[in-house]
């Protein structure tokens, strides 16, 4: 049955000015982008007076965003590697086994999502500061340091989808591989892994794009050359001068890895978010 | 989400390691086996989120100033002085934090309401196929893939007062306003922080009423077309009644993502806020680091994470007792 005119226009008018909400932003990061600092200092213009690639020449050397790109994709794929490799062992401990203190786990790791960042940026500050005085393992001010914060922030989430999904993977296929020899490890990383990738990849991209757009820790815990992008951007504003043709290029230039992987992942997302997560 | 994770696990595993142990040996083993799981998020936990909690309690027991922060064991007891500071509603501290307080509950309330919302009416009328459908979802959740710094860092050039599309568009091209007006200080900053929040945060909502919106029955809705109910009707009586459990806790996670949000109002306004968006991360912040006063940062953030606490706990015993009521 097709549905009534009423539901048909409500659904074209909303969608429409909810795509020019969306769209406006990005026309402005784009065509920014493109303009003459002439034009980004004057009064807006939704056409630029010349197109010019200059800006995106120019961003490279203002500030050093071709080494802050390398510390955040260091520090973002470690986190994002090792916080996948450890939630996924966890959750298939939670979702597999019964122990004593799974609850208090699973509380206490879901609970620390609810803690405010700022609550641990000083203590973990001083933690830092502490354990590189008494064992001299630089964490403050190195990737090290960050890639570790990070990874905690992504592992409550990844843990409590994966467990989700580990449930929906049917017990009795692993169980038929421990019967036929494989040990627990290995009916983990044959089977389960293989049946939950969607979940997988789903907690990798959010461990990810939570490192990438860390904005609070990355600027407090780096140095000169161990910034990130979060926090290299603002090298674009001097005292005199705002090239905001040139921080909208740099916004552009870091923003498309992660808006193309998004995108071609979300599909994966979803499927991740309906098994683990929507129940 | 939240819920589901706490009950799951518990029942369906009781069955699971009690029946099958091939052999002894295996028995042995997979009884310490879930802790070596877990080994490694146990030790990084600790670390990185409980030590520190427990470092910042003890912080905001002690008068810790810029001068003791590079020993800071040394710093000298206040008891509960810190805290009697940041409550007292009549000095200028308790008064400032109460202000943020309250700018925050009603952020947090508006900019969940809206996202909420617009992802639903967004999930709902893409529910069924028509042209362009995927690229639409694709273009929808551009906002949340974006980097917050780069999106943010967007609108603050939206928002400038000189060379801005907004003021373009409301003074110069709509007259709607009689001069430019300041967007990022003053009392408009509570608007541009709401709209870059739900700019930001509404393809959340979108994404999660979608992959729950596949998870109802498609025979539901042809029995009730079967019944003479229309498109709107189903959507009333169907669809948003069976988004309930899903909508308990996206509303509970976009109130705890939004509520500590520090990102967004950190690259919108810089170190410190204007007054009437001035959200309490970054009051904190601002208190702790750039007022140097530690020990009330810290005290305020155990205030934060204990009303927190109450929220959420509270919130969870309302909604499973409406989730009971509804089975039985």
């Amino acid at each position: 049955m097709a549905p009534p005119r009423s539901f048909t226009w409500a659904r074209r008018i909303f969608l429409t000015l909810l795509t020019g909400f969306v769209l406006i932003p990005v026309y402005v990061m784009v065509s920014s982008s493109l303009k003459p600092l002439a034009d980004v200092t004057g009064q807006f213009r939704w056409l630029p007076s010349g197109l010019t690639v200059r800006p995106y020449i120019d961003i490279w050397s203002t500030v050093p965003l071709a080494r802050y790109f390398v510390n955040s994709l260091i520090v973002a794929g470690a986190a994002t590697v090792c916080s996948v490799v450890i939630a996924v062992f966890a959750a298939y401990a939670v979702s597999r086994y019964d122990f004593r203190g799974k609850r208090v786990f699973t509380v206490t790791v879901l609970s620390t999502q609810m803690f405010p960042g700022i609550l641990f940026l000083l203590p973990l500050f001083l933690l830092y500061v502490n354990i590189g005085n008494a064992t001299g393992i630089a964490l403050f001010g190195s990737r090290g340091g960050l890639i570790l914060t990070y990874l905690t922030f992504s592992l409550p989430f990844s843990i409590w989808m994966l467990i989700g999904y580990f449930d929906s993977v049917p017990r009795d296929l692993d169980e038929a591989a421990l019967v036929d020899g494989c040990g627990p490890l290995g009916a983990l990383l044959r089977i389960v892994v293989p049946a939950a990738v969607p979940g997988i990849v789903a907690v990798a991209v959010y461990a990810f794009m939570t490192a990438w757009g860390e904005v609070l820790f990355a600027s407090v815990m780096t140095n000169d050359t161990t910034r990130t992008l979060a926090v290299g951007l603002q090298g674009y504003s001097t005292l005199n001068d705002v090239y905001w043709n040139q921080i909208m290029a740099a916004s552009l230039v870091v923003s498309v890895p992660v808006v193309a992987g998004f995108l071609l992942l979300q599909r994966y997302l979803v499927a991740g978010l309906t098994a683990g997560a929507v129940k | 989400m939240t819920t589901t994770a706490f009950k799951e696990p518990v029942r369906e595993a009781a069955p699971g390691t009690a029946k099958r142990a091939p052999r002894r040996t295996g028995r042995i083993r997979r009884a310490g086996l879930p802790y070596l799981l877990l080994l490694p998020a146990l030790v990084l936990e600790l670390l990185v989120h409980l030590v520190p909690m427990v470092i910042g309690i003890v912080m905001s027991f002690k008068e810790l100033t810029q001068f003791y922060i590079r020993d800071w064991g040394t710093a000298p007891w206040s008891g509960l002085g810190n805290y009697r500071v940041s409550v007292d509603f009549n000095a200028p501290v308790g008064k400032a934090l109460l202000h943020s307080f309250s700018v925050t509950v009603a952020f947090t309330l508006l900019s969940v309401a809206l996202c909420w919302l617009t992802g639903t009416a967004a999930a709902v009328f893409m529910q069924d196929g028509f042209r362009g459908r995927g690229l639409l979802r694709a273009l929808f959740l551009v906002p949340y893939a974006l980097p917050v710094y780069a999106a943010v860092i967007t609108w603050v050039f939206m928002f400038q007062h000189d060379n801005g599309l907004v003021n373009h568009v409301l003074h110069d091209q709509l007259h709607l306003t009689g001069k430019p007006s300041f967007w990022l200080i003053g009392d408009n900053s509570f608007y541009a922080l709401l709209t870059v929040s739900v700019w930001k945060g509404w393809p959340f909502a979108f994404l999660i009423v979608t992959a729950g919106l596949q998870n109802i029955p498609r025979e539901l809705y042809e029995a009730a077309a079967l019944d003479g109910a229309g498109t709107w009707q189903q959507i009333r009586r169907i669809t948003l009644p069976s988004l309930r459990p899903v909508n308990q806790v996206l509303v509970l996670v976009l109130f705890l993502w939004t509520f500590n949000d520090f990102n967004t109002p950190y690259v919108l306004f810089g170190k410190s806020a204007p007054n009437a968006a001035d959200l309490i991360s970054v009051h904190i912040y601002q208190a702790s680091f750039v007022t140097w006063n530690f020990g009330t940062g810290s005290a305020m953030s155990v205030l934060l994470l204990l009303f927190l606490l109450l929220v959420t706990a509270g919130y969870l015993l309302l909604t499973s007792r409406g989730r009971r009521a509804s089975d039985g």
